[in-house]
């Protein structure tokens, strides 16, 4: 980045909002369908923010909102200081479950490096590498991230052999590679084992502090990241609920915004066990009905 | 009248080969044709759109088969034939999951066995154009003009060009398309862009291979430089110079033998690949089970 871009985001910055991120009474609509209402979730700067809800209750869809993939129906959403869709190149984007197909026979490396420089037209110049410093410059910055996030072992092999975990990893990585100042991933921890998602949790935490990276996070379970958690933001159809986790993961929360009867016990350990949410799976359209009833 | 033998001395030989202007002019066809389908095809075989490029190879043979028909150059016919197939399959849509991706592949099933049809009743009504299907489907390599190099040289330019301005955020798009839209690359018009130019390609090359050529041409070097290996600038490298590689041994033992020479190419690439696919398959084994002696080296 150059001193005059640099002075511009500094001068942004400035003016910005305390918040990365801020949806004010926001709607979203999927297929005609009103998938929630009436949001509003703040997410500070620098904090490491967990989205929860059931499935199919449209965190992704909030996610997608954010990188301004799916327009809202009401309300609005600023991200870093300006409205979606408009931050592209500051927002570091992990799609949910993406599994490469076995036989694609591309490197992680080659991922990676897409999330640095993919959508510049034309081609790569064959060794650019070797003479031009900012092609250079781009090639260390690619293998820095890939050693952050601890996948130097498995960089060069095709992608689509490598496991879950590994691609995961690597997928953080191509996020992280432009030095965005958001990270939204959506659910980066699914498929992955427990000791792995342990590690990635512990790994994205260490990224938001060190680097000073917004993250926004959505989970199934909450318990991995817990420890590292500023905040959560549990999304409803009629609204979400926003704050810290200790005084949103509650029984009486929940309840409110879910309108059925639910209970959080806190297990010995310090894990949060959610008994009652409504786990309806996202075809079951009915049952989305009845809650809203 | 010159005899035209084979000798061991190849320098020799090349030299007797070269004394003929239709050779000349199949080499440089030939050479215009393998780097044109298979950059393409190095595309095509990373996107898996294989199927896709099948039909629009096929297309030409009803489309030039109809332009004949109705009194119109070929050339027109195998051109406006692919592009329109390309902008068909181009509609449906590919990036939205499984199902998708079904409907696509139901459609140009669809597409291709209309075509064909179409191709076989557009023969029957013009009737007694035999030798011109003939060339139609096996191509007339043999019988290049001068000027037809030069035509088919500047096509071959524009395609690879556009193919090019458009290289990496088609990379970006075939691997990765989530996250490529999400970066405000235009996912799905990338998709139908290289679709068309697809199709332009295997209008090109199937005027000079026949339409059942082209989609060797497309799909062998590709599938083979893919197997050997996994960095992409390196394959893509590696897939034009298997197609001229092929290409140019099909010619030259072609023109020492009575056979044609589609089947001496479409041998050679499945030659190469076979021994791509032997050697990858081998060499994962041996990794497999000298990574399972080191896991059983580290148990012990
Ligand atoms: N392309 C689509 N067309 C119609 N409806 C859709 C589409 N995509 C998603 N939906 C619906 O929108 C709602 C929200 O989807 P979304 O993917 O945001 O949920 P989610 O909270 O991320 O679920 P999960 O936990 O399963 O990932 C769901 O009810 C889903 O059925
Ligand atoms: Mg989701």
């Amino acid at each position: 980045m150059g001193t005059a871009a640099r002075e511009k985001t500094k001068m942004r910055t400035a003016v910005d909002t305390a918040d990365a991120v801020r949806f004010e009474n926001a709607a979203a609509q999927v297929g005609g369908r009103t998938i929630w209402s009436d949001v509003n979730i703040s997410v500070p700067y620098g904090q490491f923010v967990a989205v929860l809800g059931p499935n199919g209750v449209g965190k992704s869809t909030l996610i997608k909102s954010v990188l301004g993939l799916v327009a809202l129906s009401a309300g609005s959403v600023t991200v870093l200081g300006r409205p979606a869709g408009q931050a592209g190149r500051e927002i570091g984007y992990l799609p949910q479950r993406r599994n490469f197909d076995s036989s694609l026979r591309v490197r992680g490396i080659d991922v990676v490096s897409l999330g640095a420089d993919g959508e510049r037209w034309g081609v790569p110049l064959p060794f650019a590498g070797r003479y031009l410093p900012s092609r250079r410059a781009a090639r260390e910055r690619v293998r820095e991230v890939i050693d952050l996030v601890g996948a130097s072992a498995y960089a060069e092999r095709p992608i689509g052999q490598v496991s879950g975990g590994e691609q995961q990893r690597l997928l953080i990585a191509q996020a992280l590679v432009r030095r965005p100042r958001l990270l939204v991933l959506d659910e980066p921890l699914d498929s992955l084992d427990l000791p792995s998602q342990s590690a990635v949790a512990a790994l994205i935490s260490r990224i938001c502090r060190e680097q000073n990276v917004t993250v926004m996070l959505v989970a199934h379970d909450v318990n991995p990241i817990l420890p590292y958690l500023d905040c959560v933001a549990y999304i409803g159809r009629g609204g979400a609920v926003c704050g810290t986790p200790d005084s949103v993961i509650q029984s009486q929360t929940l309840t409110s915004l879910y309108r059925t009867p639910i209970e959080v016990l806190k297990a010995s350990d310090g894990r949060l066990v959610v008994v009652g949410e409504p786990e309806a799976p996202a075809r079951h359209h009915d049952r989305h009905e009845d809650e809203q009833a | 009248m010159i005899h035209i033998t084979f000798s061991w001395n190849l320098v020799a030989d090349v030299r007797q080969m070269l004394m003929f202007r239709f050779m000349v002019n199949a080499l440089r066809a030939g050479t215009i044709v393998a780097v044109l389908a298979g950059a393409l095809g190095w595309f095509m075989v990373l996107r898996r759109q294989a199927f896709a490029g099948h039909t629009l190879a096929i297309v030409s043979f009803p489309g030039a088969a109809g332009a004949i028909l109705i009194g119109a150059s070929a050339t027109v016919g195998y051109f406006a034939a692919a592009v329109a197939a390309a902008l068909v399959i181009a509609a449906v849509p590919r990036s939205l999951g499984g199902r998708a991706r079904s409907g696509e592949s139901a459609l140009i099933g669809t597409v291709q066995a209309f075509a064909l049809a179409a191709g076989a009743l557009f023969v029957s009504l013009y009737g007694g154009f035999l030798n011109g299907l003939t060339s139609l489907l096996f191509g007339s390599f043999l019988g290049i003009s001068s000027s037809q190099v030069v035509a088919l040289l500047v096509m071959a330019v524009l395609a690879l060009a556009g193919l090019a301005a458009i290289g990496r955020p088609l990379f970006f798009a075939s691997v990765d398309p989530d996250v490529a839209e999400a970066r405000g690359i235009p996912v799905r018009l990338l998709s139908s862009l290289f679709l068309v130019l697809l199709g332009l390609a295997a209008a090109e090359v199937s005027q000079i291979t026949g339409v059942l050529l082209v989609f060797a041409l497309l799909v062998m070097p590709a599938a083979t430089a893919q197997q050997i290996t996994v960095r992409p600038a390196l394959s893509l490298a590696l897939t034009v110079l298997l197609g001229l590689a092929t290409v140019w041994l099909g010619l030259g033992v072609a023109f020492y033998s009575i056979y044609p020479v589609g089947f001496f190419i479409t041998t050679f690439g499945f030659a190469g690949y076979v021994l791509a696919a032997s050697w990858q398959a081998a060499n994962g084994r041996w990794r497999r089970a000298s990574g399972r002696d080191a896991t059983v080296a580290v148990a012990a």
